[in-house]
This record gives structure tokens, sequence and C-alpha cells, in this order.
């Protein structure tokens, strides 16, 4: 490791992480808002739910790389254009919650909704005070997977030339130099598990109800 | 007052579940819809807060037909018990119970205090307000249930096997709670049961129904006993209706009690011997309340709580007969205690003085 050369570049890669949790983010929020409603939608129509699961299980198979070369085409955006990047993860987040959140409010008991509706509860407030509370714990569990793919997932832009932490890894190779490179991985993990982090917080303070675990 | 006039419930299917109900359930009163699975008396019961919205006929809510009425402000007006409590696993106790007065427009407060009072009055101990439904029995979990449909107050309830997922020791004591609750408040309620003798211990009048959603019957408790419709009533109220009729039937001032000697704990061998009538005497406490059965012969030198037979039950003189006939019976010296309301003893009976009073008032009166 060359320190030194850390030191130099240090306001470098604070730009560079800078982005990376923008990237990383903003299609994480985007998607969950997305995927809210859709997952809503597959979890009240039994024939909806496996052709949306099944569409988004196929969105995800598409290689990332494919995704941020064709995506300019299909949104008349420049290559270079970071809202390429977050386009495509929003796809991707939106492919692994729509599944979640539908799963999440089919994991509400049956006895409490039904409760719910017996004391009067419309439809929206039934969904929005009992069934997404509720079902918290499991979206928040779903979050935590999306989050730590797009960290990771953002760093293949580098290959596009749009600055975040995975431009740490292209410089190094060009320059056969390890020091970035180790930079960039301690960064991405770092970064991965700070946010995991955060949803677990997120979750803990959203949801004092749950049986606590006694630690073995 | 709830009213079924012609109501029938037709599925897709071609599968009848309500067919042709008239029924009527009078305000104040609880009434209970009984029968064998498929009998359509739950389905019933989910028309009257359109849960389930009959194919033809009509439910009036006090004289107005609930099909007009905007569904979400129906129910509203509804308290609803279901088997499993169905409580807001997010929520605390007393936010549970407040959820009824919080939708209807209620301020938290208010609500919250309301609430608190409601807990009391279900034997719910007010450090569980802030608990978590993951946090109660099953039991506990029930009592929290009724408390809420009876948060706001309402002039109906509708309770959908509320005591069934409990411990038979457990249902009975809640029975029991109920029982005296009701007493209270007299909502207008419709409960559903499987259990016929739930039925028979709770209901004022107790509608049996058979499968295909007919109603077979809707009489008093004691009437389905003495004077079932039909073979599938008499059936359906089962075995040992003779027996279980004893228990509608009032014991005051039928039965001469007689007078039984006593003894107290730390009595000697001689003293018990002396006041035992064949191989038995009682035993009371301070308090004239009686602790149980003891045989002289085996009492050492002095008698102790170890040497008394538990085995009687005590009946209270103003119970039933069949509590009486059971005392009784369960006695070791088949003479049963009979009790005042205060637990204190009055005398005892045997089993052939009860029968003499049976055969003697063939149309006993009815405990209710």
């Amino acid at each position: 490791m060359n320190l030194e050369w850390l030191g130099r570049q240090f306001d470098n890669i604070v730009f560079l992480l800078g982005w990376h949790v923008l990237l990383a983010v903003t299609p994480l929020v985007l998607g969950l808002l997305i995927a809210l409603p859709l997952g809503w939608w597959a979890h009240r129509s039994r024939r909806i739910y496996p052709l949306l699961v099944g569409v988004a299980g196929l969105l995800y198979t598409v290689p990332s790389l494919a995704l941020f070369v064709l995506l300019p085409l299909v949104l008349g955006t420049k290559i270079l254009d970071p809202l390429n990047i977050v386009a495509a993860l929003t796809i991707y987040t939106v492919a692994l919650l729509v599944r979640v959140v539908a799963d999440a409010l089919e994991s509400v008991p049956e006895d409490t909704v039904q409760a719910a509706k017996a004391m009067g509860y419309r439809g929206y407030q039934s969904l929005l005070k009992v069934e997404l509370p509720v079902g918290v714990p499991v979206i928040s569990a779903g979050l935590r997977v999306a989050a730590v793919s797009n960290v990771s997932l953002v760093s293949v832009a580098a290959l596009l030339g749009i600055p975040q932490l995975g431009s740490l890894f292209t410089q190094g190779f060009q320059l056969r130099f390890f020091t970035p490179i180790v930079a960039g991985i301690i960064l991405c993990v770092v970064l991965a598990m700070v946010l995991d982090g955060l949803i677990i917080l997120l979750n803990r303070w959203l949801t004092p109800w749950t049986p606590k675990v006694v630690a073995s | 007052m709830i009213k079924f006039e012609n109501v029938t419930k037709t599925y897709p299917d071609g599968t009848v579940a309500v067919d042709g109900l008239n029924l009527e359930a009078p305000t104040g009163k609880l009434t209970i819809l009984v029968g064998p699975s498929g009998c359509g008396k739950t389905t019933s019961l989910r028309m009257i807060n359109r849960l389930i919205e009959p194919t033809s006929g009509t439910i009036y809510l006090d004289d107005q037909p609930t099909s007009g009425m905007d569904a979400a402000l129906l129910r509203r007006r509804i308290g609803y018990v279901i088997q499993h409590a169905g409580l807001f696993p997010h929520r605390t106790i007393v936010d549970n119970v407040a959820t009824m007065p919080v939708l209807l427009g209620e301020g938290r407060q208010k609500a919250r205090t309301k609430a608190l009072e409601l807990m009391e009055r279900v034997g719910l101990p007010a450090n569980f307000a802030n608990r978590y439904p993951w946090q109660l029995s099953g039991g506990q979990q029930q009592r929290v249930g009724v408390a809420r449909a009876l948060a706001s107050d309402p002039a109906f309830m509708l309770m959908d096997e509320p005591f069934s997922a409990v411990d038979p020791v457990v249902r009975a004591q809640l029975q029991d709670e109920f029982l005296r609750l009701q007493r209270e408040i007299g909502k207008t309620i419709i409960m559903v049961t499987h259990d016929i003798d739930e039925a028979l211990k709770l209901g004022d009048q107790v509608a049996v129904m058979r499968v295909g959603g007919k109603l077979a019957q809707m009489a008093t408790p004691s009437e389905l006993l003495t004077a079932p419709a039909d073979e599938f009533v008499a059936d359906f109220v089962g075995r040992d209706r003779g027996y279980r009729s004893l228990g509608f039937a009032n014991a005051a001032g039928t039965v001469s009690v007689s007078e039984e000697p006593v003894v107290h704990l730390g009595a000697s061998a001689a003293e018990a011997q002396a006041k035992a009538s064949g191989a038995w005497v009682l035993v009371l406490d301070g308090a004239r309340k009686p602790l149980g059965w003891a045989q002289p012969e085996l009492i050492g030198s002095e008698l102790k709580t170890e040497h008394l037979n538990l085995s009687g039950t005590s009946a209270s003189a103003s119970g039933t007969m069949r509590q009486l006939l059971d005392a009784a019976l369960s006695s070791p010296s088949r003479r049963g205690v009979v009790v005042n309301d205060h637990g204190e003893l009055i005398g005892t009976v045997t089993a052939s003085d009860i029968v003499r009073a049976i055969e003697a008032e063939p149309h006993l009166e009815t405990a209710r």
C-alpha cells in the first residue's frame, strides 16, 4: 500500500465515494417507491403475482453492463450520463423488491387483516396503517440485499467512465498499481456494511414491536 | 335488534351456504348460532357486517336494512371479536384497544384513557398497557380482543368462536367473566360457536343450524334440552340431556339441607371420631368454609391438611340442581356440601334427597 499516494489522492477518493453513495442510494429509494405499488398489486391478484415476479426475475438476469449501454438508446441520454446508472439500478432494485413487497404483505397474519376490515378500516387505511407497518421486517430484509447489490453494481459503471469507486479499479489496472484497487475494495465493503447497518437501525426504529431475539 | 329476513348466500360454484334464514336477535340479548361445520353459521355472522354480501334477502340493524349503508361505516358501529383475537402485532395493548375510538376520530389521549378503563373491566392489569401482543398468552390476547370490540361502546357485537382457541380452564374463566360483563353492559350480541355446551352456557337464546344453512331450531337453552324440535337437534344437543338440563334448574328451596357436624384442623382423633357420621367427617376452616373430608380412623394425634380428601365439589344453595347433584356424587361421604353465597357451610344433601326433589317437581323452574 502506498500511503503517500492515498494522501495525495484523498480529495479525489472522497469525491468518488460521494458519487458512489449517490449512485447506489438514489436507485434504492426510487426502486422501493416503485416496488411498493407493484408489490401491492402482485399481492392483490393471484394472476398478476406470477407475471410480475417472473418479469422481475428476468430483468434481474440482464447483465448490468448491457443495460448501461442499452439504456441511453431507450432514454435518449448520453452514454456518460449518470442518469443511465440510476435508471439501470432502479430497474434492478424494483426487480428485487416487487417480490419482497408482495411477500411482506402476504406475511401479515390473515386474522389481523380480517380484524382491520371488520372494524371498518377502508382498503387504503388497512394498507397504510396495518399491512405495510407489519410488513416492514420483510421489506427491510429485502432492502438490505438490494443495497449491497447496488453498491457492487455501481462499480461496473467505471467501465463507462462514470466517476465512482469503481474508477479506482480501472485506474489501478491501467497503472499496474495496487493501492487504488485495495482502497476501492475496502471502501466498497465498508460502504455496503454502513448501508446495511443503517437499514438494520431503521428497521429497529420502525418495529419496536417485534419479539426480541435473545443473543446466544 | 339484528334481524335476518329470508337471507340466502349462494356461491358461484352453486354451494348454498345459508338458505332462507329468518332470525331475530333481540336488543340487549346474547343470541348464539351453533351447528356442525358447514352449517353456514360463520357466513351468517359475516353477512351482518358485510364481510360477505348476501345473495338475496335483507339484514336489518334496528330496522334499517344494512344493504344501503356504507360498509366501512356499518362495521364501525359493530364490535367484532374473532377466534385468535386478530390483534395488531405492531401496536401496544392500549393502542390495540383504542383502535375503534381513534378510527372514529377521537383524540389519541382520550381514546387511551378510555382504553385503560376497558382493560381494567376485562381483567387486564394496567401494566400490560405498553406491552405488545406477542408478550401475552392466548387467553390474555382474547381479553384484549373483547376490550377492543367494546372500546367504541357499540350497540351491537359479533363474536366468531371467541373462546375456542384457548385451553378449557381459561375458556371457562373467560366465559364466566364474559357473562358477568354482558349482564352489566347488555349489548345486542350474536356469537358463533361449534360447541353446544358453550352455547347452552352463554346464550339467552340459541339458534341451531343444520348443514345447508337452514335454521333447525331457535329456543332458550333449557327448551333445547327439554324439547328439541327434531332428531337432528336432539342429536346435536347430545347425550346426557337429562342430566345437563339440571344445569338450568334452580336449586333454591327445592331440596332440604341437613345439618352436618364439623371439626376444624388440629382436632384430635377422638374428637373427629365423635363428630363423624359413618366413616367421614367434614373439616372447616376458621371462616366456616369447607376444606374437605377426613376419616377419623386415619388421623394420628391431630387432624392435619394431609388427612383431607379433596374430591368433593361444593354447591351453592342458590345454584343449580346439577351442581347440587354433582356435590353429592363427588363427595367421599356421599353427602354433598352446600354453601351460601359467601362460601360458608349451610349443610349437606344426599343424591336421594335431590332425586326425590326432582321427582316431586317434573317441571323445575329454570335458573335464568
